[in-house]
This record gives structure tokens, C-alpha cells and sequence, in this order.
């Protein structure tokens, strides 16, 4: 097989090693504030360590989709940025641990484990809420991304180094059949972790609405990282503004579609006006939180709508660093919208407790990248649609 | 070379999409700024290619998207909040939530429509709807499996000699000049002539009256007349054939329709008491029928006990209670005759309840009476 012809020069560099010290400092920082936030308050701990479960996990498994799109999509633009998707896909890693302590608190977390004195409509639901088939959901998902995770990138690093293009053949198939599997295990996996957190509520849209932040996050941090480093030389050369335009265009495009999806689920709640399910919103417009509300929809939508509307900004690389910072700050924000208002029933809580697990998942994601980036060439210099990517116009 | 005609521009044709975009790039550099490109299918790269600034067209879609918006939500206001509000599923007038998708969808609609229109328009100059490199071999062979770049005359630094230097540098096939239709310069437009709007004026005038000719005459001659008059006499239409001139007749005096025997004791209860008697045999399926009927017509006044404690919160007086001595001591008929004729301010129920179901009342009447005022037989 003829590999001469798709071959790209690529050298690679080595990113400073201030970053991984950063990465080190923020973690252990991070770290501290949880251990002191579990030690004053661990109810309140426990909501915020599911604010940064859900976090990680979109960036995870968010990440790993969009590898896996780019494979069964057959894209070729984006194929220079893939490397760094399957880095922050290594957050999968991570993820049972994360969780772990969130599940010593289950009883104070999740008002459904109290087998004891649940009324009629908990009952009814108890053959999916319990805390055994929980368990094994949750194990069940972390098992069926990593498995995914080790397979596309075991390929993928494979490729660098004997170019065959076999493997990205064998990765489309294995794409092909991740698919389905996301789509269920997301769907289920925020079902689990952030609607049962008000078991009586439900919302049949709410799979799609956190689908739509998980895309987002992986978006906003792979164009946080991948920006920079073209900037800076870091990837190869010739990748231009078409480059950026696409994942501007794809963050644009997400924002869109997570505020029609919010949206959806807000008019219909509101036009069927069943207690069940208002109560929800209703719980989001008291006290403090009525302010979070309304600035959902300013710091979600309108303003990375706004940031990203005009083409050229889509192709600046400084209004792209400063939007995919900001859209990765919503999502937090729009966990923390989500899981918090049921430990504050009705009144807002914010405090330092609050604080040390953002500074950790920062700290944390900026340990994977250097980790990975340290081992493995940064762009797949291998894949045989490097060298049209790079020609990529629009 | 043909001095009586017009040069319009050089064209030159190229094999494939890399020659054109090469060639598209030299020329840009070269300083042109009057070319066009044209190819089979959009290329990607043209644009930087090209030099091309973005696209002025997004204004229009933003203005107009932005006007689509602030009028959808102003009809919505002024028709459900000023002109005609109506609560509807106990929201608000301004129900803003369901607004929403309305605005969305017009905002899209007038941003797409006024595009088009503004491409058309602004951009392609209609109605001027003619163009040189029409008919001509060089758009032929663009339109199939050429691509053509085509550098115009009235470029600043146009030089014939230097522009067909140009094209033969890059390898361009078939270097053709073209030149304007001596047609089309002397063409005029003569969409907004005077003679051609009224000509239009009269096409509208002649289609909407034949329209309305063929709409509201045509199809209602006879016999095409949707059956609109029937040799038959409708209600209320006057009549030649009855000397009073009324199409409606009262009933023959002394008629009776069917199931329906006049009541013959009206303001007579003694005579009713005398010589009425319920024909029902009490048994289960009669009382439920009277039991149904009384929870319906009777009970809002009378209580669902029949003590008189009514429903209607005191906008009527309560009506005394069917318990008393009096009414136990009462016949069948005169209770028969109560429901019938009416009583001080309760007003006939014949047209509710049909001559079974009066006397199913009465049985349940009974029932009730017995209820509270047991014999002890009735122990037995």
C-alpha cells in the first residue's frame, strides 16, 4: 500500500511543562477545598460532586462522540483536531472515581433510596429506581465507554506510527456501532444522575437536553485547546480560518439547539400546567434561583449566540478562545441550575463550598491533556485524510 | 476584429477544479477586480481564491429577520392582549411562551423570503434579466464539465493584448472574446413603461371580473345553483298558496303527536289528587330511572334528600322540605301534578321529564319519604 502520498510532515513539540504545574496546583487546590467542603457540609458536597460528575462526563463521553462522528461522518476538517478530542476523552478514566463519592451519600442525594417511605408514585417506579439496578447502570455506562474509548484510540495512536489505513476503516465500524449505545447510555445515565434527583419529575426531553450541553462542552474545550496550539505552531501547518470556522459553526449551531431543546421542554411544561411538572420550574423561580434562571438564558444562549452569529467571528481565534471558555463556564452553570436547586428547595445556595470543584475539574483536564500530549503526537499523523484535511476550504 | 461591437470580457476555459482555482488566484493577484469564475458545482476554496469579502446578503437576512420578528410578536400582542382578548387554557393575554414559536417561524420566513428577493433584486439587477455570457459556447461548456473564468472589459487595468497573455500563461483553453449582443444594448426594459403597466392593469381587472363572474353567476345558473332554491317551502318563507300569506302552519286544532297527551287538570290539583294514579310498578328499575331524573332536575332546589337544602347558594329560596306531614299525606297525582304545572315559584318541569319519567319521580319521592319516616313494618 502507497502511504507516501498522504504523508504530512508533522513535528512534534513539546508543551511546556508550566502547564502541567498549573494543571498540578489547580487540582491539588481543588482537591483541598473538596475535602474541606466534605468534611463542613457533605450533603451539600455530594449535590456539588454530582454537578462535577455530570461535568466531566460530558466532556468524556462528549468528546469520544465526536471522534466517533468525525469517523462515521467521514469528515475531513476536523480530522488536524481529533487527536485532542481522544485526549479529553480520556476523562472516562476518571469517572468511577468521581462518582464514588457521591455514592457514599446516596441516601442523602436521592430521595427514591428511601425504600422505607415512599408514597404510591415512588412505588410504582421502584422497579427502575433502586439502588441495585442503579449500581449497575452506573457501572454499566462507565464500562461501555471506557471499552469504547480504549478501542477507538488504541486505533487511532496505533496509526501514527504504521499508517495503516486499515484501522480507520475498523474505526468506522466500531463508530457505527458506539452510536446507538451513546444515545442510550447518556439518555439514561442523566436520567439517573440529575432527573431522579426529583424522582416525582420527569421530563421526556431531558436526554436530549443534557445530549445538547454534553456536545456542547466537548466542542467548547476541544476549540479551547486546539486554537491556541495552532496559534502557537503546535499542530501542523497549513490549517487556516475554514479550520475554525467549522467548529464556530458547530458551537454556533449546538447553542441553537440546546435553547430549542430547553425551550421545548419549558413551553410544553408550561402549556399542560400539571402540577407534577411545574413544580420543577416553579422550585428554579424562587428566592435567589429566579435570577439563575433568567441568566441561563443570557449566559447559554444570547451570548454566544451573539459572540459566534457574524462569520468572521467564527474564524477569529481570539473571540473563538474567549466564546468556547465561556460556553464551558454555561455548562457548568447550567449543571449547577440543574442538580443545586434540590438541595436548596427554594433558597439559593452559593458559597466556597461551591468553589473547589470547578478549580478541580479544571486542574484535572489539564493533567489528561499534558499527560496524553507528552506521549502522543497531537494531530493523528497517520490518518490518511490529514493531508486533504489540510487542504480543507470552504 | 469587429470594431462595431462591444467587448464585454476574455473568457478562458480550464480542465479541472485546481487549474481554475490557480487561475483564479493569479488573476486576483494580477489586480483584477471585474472577473467571474464560473464552474459546474461550487468549489470549496473559491472564496479565498477569489479575495472575496464576506457576503453583504447576511444584512438583509438579519434586517428583515429582525423586522419578521417584531411584526409577528406585534400582530400576536395586538390581536390576543388589545383587539380580542380571550382567556385561553388560564394563561396570561400576552401568553409570551406560546408567542414564541410564531415569532421563530416567522422571523425564519421573512429572513429567507427577503433574501431571495434582495439576492434577485440588488444582486442579479432584475428585472434586467439578460447577460452577455448567455448563448454563448464558453457558459455551455461551464455548464456541463468545464470551468471558466471569465476577466470584463470594464475592469480598471482591462488590456486586451495583456488579458489574453494572461489566460494563455495559466493554460487556458479556448481564449474567446465576447462581446455584447447588439440586441441587448439597444434592449430596452420596458417592464415599467407606462403602455406595459396598463396592460397589466387590464389582465387584472379582466381575470378578477371574470373570477368573480364565473364564481358567483356562472356557477349559480340554474340548474348549477348548489340547490339554493328548492320547489319546496322552507321555514319562515312567506307562501302565495295560504290566504294569510305565511309558508309556516300551526297544527290542526285538537292534534296530538304522539307519546305526548295534553295534561288536562292544568290549575286543578284537587281534580289531579282525585283521578290520577301512578301507573309504575315500584320496582328497582323504575326507582333508579326516578333516582337519576330527581339527582338531575330536582335536586339543585330540593336537596338530594328532598329536605330542601339547596345547591343554589341562596339565589332562590329554599323550597320546603318533601318530609313534611302535608306532602307525605299528599296522593301521587298531586306530586305528579307539582312537577307538571308547578307550584308558587317552581316553574313546570313537563318539558324536562316525559310522562314515564314524572311518575319514576314520584316512586323516588316516595322512596325518600320512606326513608326518613320508616313504618316499623317495614322491620319485618
Amino acid at each position: 500500500m502507497n502511504t507516501e502520498n498522504h504523508k504530512v510532515d508533522y513535528v512534534k513539540k513539546e508543551i511546556p511543562s508550566k502547564i502541567k504545574k498549573i494543571g498540578f496546583v489547580l487540582t491539588v487546590i481543588g482537591l483541598l477545598f473538596i475535602i474541606l467542603a466534605y468534611i463542613s457540609n457533605p450533603v451539600r458536597s455530594g449535590f456539588n460532586n454530582i454537578i462535577l460528575l455530570m461535568f466531566l462526563s460530558s466532556i468524556g463521553v462528549g468528546s469520544l462522540f465526536l471522534v466517533a462522528l468525525e469517523y462515521l461522518a467521514g469528515s475531513v476538517w476536523s480530522t488536524p483536531f481529533r487527536r485532542i478530542s481522544e485526549f479529553m476523552s480520556a476523562t472516562l478514566i476518571i469517572l468511577p472515581i468521581v462518582a464514588l463519592p457521591a455514592y457514599f451519600y446516596l441516601h442523602d442525594l436521592f430521595h427514591w433510596t428511601h425504600v422505607e417511605s415512599l408514597d404510591e408514585l415512588l412505588q410504582a417506579k421502584a422497579g427502575y429506581l433502586n439502588i441495585e439496578f442503579f449500581s449497575i447502570r452506573t457501572i454499566a455506562f462507565f464500562a461501555i465507554w471506557i471499552v469504547f474509548f480504549l478501542f477507538l484510540i488504541r486505533n487511532s495512536f496505533k496509526q501514527d506510527k504504521t499508517f495503516e489505513q486499515n484501522l480507520t476503516k475498523r474505526n468506522i465500524k466500531i463508530s457505527a456501532v458506539f452510536m446507538p449505545f451513546f444515545i442510550f447510555t447518556v439518555t439514561f445515565f442523566s436520567i439517573d444522575w440529575i432527573m431522579s434527583l426529583e424522582p416525582h419529575w420527569f421530563s421526556t426531553i431531558f436526554g436530549v437536553y443534557y445530549f445538547s450541553g454534553t456536545v456542547l462542552a466537548a466542542l467548547a474545550i476541544l476549540t479551547l485547546i486546539v486554537v491556541p496550539l495552532n496559534e502557537k505552531g503546535y499542530l501542523v501547518k497549513g490549517l487556516v480560518k475554514d479550520h475554525y470556522y467549522s467548529l464556530g459553526a458547530l458551537m454556533f449551531a449546538f447553542t441553537n439547539f440546546w435553547a430549542y431543546i430547553a425551550f421545548s421542554q419549558y413551553l410544553l411544561i408550561w402549556y399542560a400546567n400539571l402540577p407534577e411538572e411545574t413544580f420543577w420550574f416553579l422550585q428554579r423561580w424562587e428566592g435567589g434561583w429566579i435570577y439563575l434562571s433568567i441568566g441561563l438564558i443570557l449566559v447559554r444562549f444570547l451570548i454566544p449566540y451573539i459572540g459566534l452569529l457574524s462569520q468572521p467571528s467564527k474564524m477569529n481565534p481570539k473571540r473563538l478562545i474567549k466564546m468556547s471558555a465561556w460556553i464551558l463556564f454555561a455548562h457548568f452553570f447550567d449543571l449547577f441550575w440543574l442538580i443545586m436547586p434540590t438541595y436548596g428547595k427554594g433558597e439559593f445556595v452559593f458559597g466556597w463550598i461551591e468553589l473547589g470543584f470547578p478549580v478541580f475539574a479544571a486542574g484535572v483536564l489539564i493533567i489528561i491533556f499534558t499527560y496524553f500530549a507528552g506521549r502522543f503526537n497531537l494531530v493523528p499523523s497517520g490518518d490518511p485524510k490529514l493531508k486533504r484535511a489540510i487542504d480543507f476550504r470552504l | 476584429m469587429l470594431d462595431d461591437k462591444i467587448l464585454f470580457g476574455y473568457t478562458g476555459l480550464f480542465n479541472s477544479p485546481n487549474e481554475i482555482i490557480r487561475a483564479a488566484e493569479k488573476v486576483s493577484d494580477a489586480g483584477y477586480k471585474k472577473y467571474d469564475v464560473n464552474t459546474p458545482y461550487p468549489l470549496h476554496g473559491m472564496n479565498s481564491a477569489m479575495k472575496l469579502p464576506p457576503s453583504k446578503l447576511g444584512y438583509a437576512a438579519l434586517i428583515f429577520g429582525l423586522s419578521g420578528m417584531l411584526a409577528a410578536l406585534a400582530i400576536m400582542y395586538w390581536v390576543a392582549v388589545i383587539d380580542y382578548p380571550l382567556i385561553i387554557g388560564g394563561k396570561p393575554f400576552f401568553a409570551f411562551p406560546a408567542f414564541v414559536p410564531v415569532i421563530f417561524e416567522v422571523t425564519v420566513l421573512s429572513a429567507s423570503i427577503a433574501t431571495v428577493l434582495t439576492m434577485i433584486s440588488i444582486f442579479f439587477k432584475f428585472p434586467n434579466i439578460s447577460h452577455p455570457l448567455h448563448d454563448t459556447d464558453y457558459m455551455k461548456a461551464v455548464s456541463s464539465d468545464k470551468y471558466g473564468i471569465c476577466i470584463q472589459a470594464d475592469d480598471a487595468i482591462f488590456n486586451e493584448t495583456e488579458v489574453k497573455n494572461l489566460l494563455e500563461k495559466l493554460n487556458a483553453h479556448e481564449i474567446k472574446p465576447i462581446y455584447y449582443d447588439d440586441n441587448e444594448i439597444k434592449h430596452k426594459n420596458t417592464v415599467f413603461e407606462p403602455r406595459f403597466l396598463i396592460l397589466l392593469l387590464f389582465v387584472a381587472l379582466i381575470t378578477a371580473g371574470a373570477t368573480y363572474f364565473a364564481m358567483n353567476k356562472l356557477l349559480y345558473a340554474v340548474p348549477f345553483n348548489w340547490m339554493e332554491t328548492q320547489e319546496k317551502l322552507n321555514v319562515q318563507e312567506s307562501s302565495v298558496f295560504f290566504s294569510d300569506g305565511f309558508g309556516m302552519r300551526n297544527p290542526v286544532d285538537g292534534t296530538v303527536s304522539r307519546g305526548n297527551l295534553p295534561y288536562q287538570f292544568n290549575g286543578n290539583p284537587e281534580a289531579a289528587s282525585t283521578y290520577l294514579k301512578n301507573p309504575l310498578f315500584p320496582d328497582d328499575k323504575n326507582i333508579s330511572i326516578g333516582k337519576a331524573k330527581y339527582d338531575t332536575y330536582c335536586s339543585p332546589c330540593h336537596g338530594y334528600f328532598g329536605e330542601g337544602n339547596s345547591r343554589m347558594r341562596g339565589q332562590f329560596p329554599n323550597p320546603p322540605t318533601l318530609h313534611s306531614e302535608k306532602v307525605r299525606n299528599w296522593k301521587d297525582g298531586s306530586i305528579y301534578h307539582v312537577i307538571v304545572d308547578g307550584q308558587n315559584i317552581m316553574s313546570s318541569y313537563a318539558s324536562q321529564l316525559t310522562y314515564q319519567e314524572r311518575w319514576a319521580v314520584v316512586l323516588y319521592i316516595r322512596v325518600l319519604q320512606r326513608s326518613l319516616n320508616a313504618m316499623e313494618s317495614d322491620l319485618e
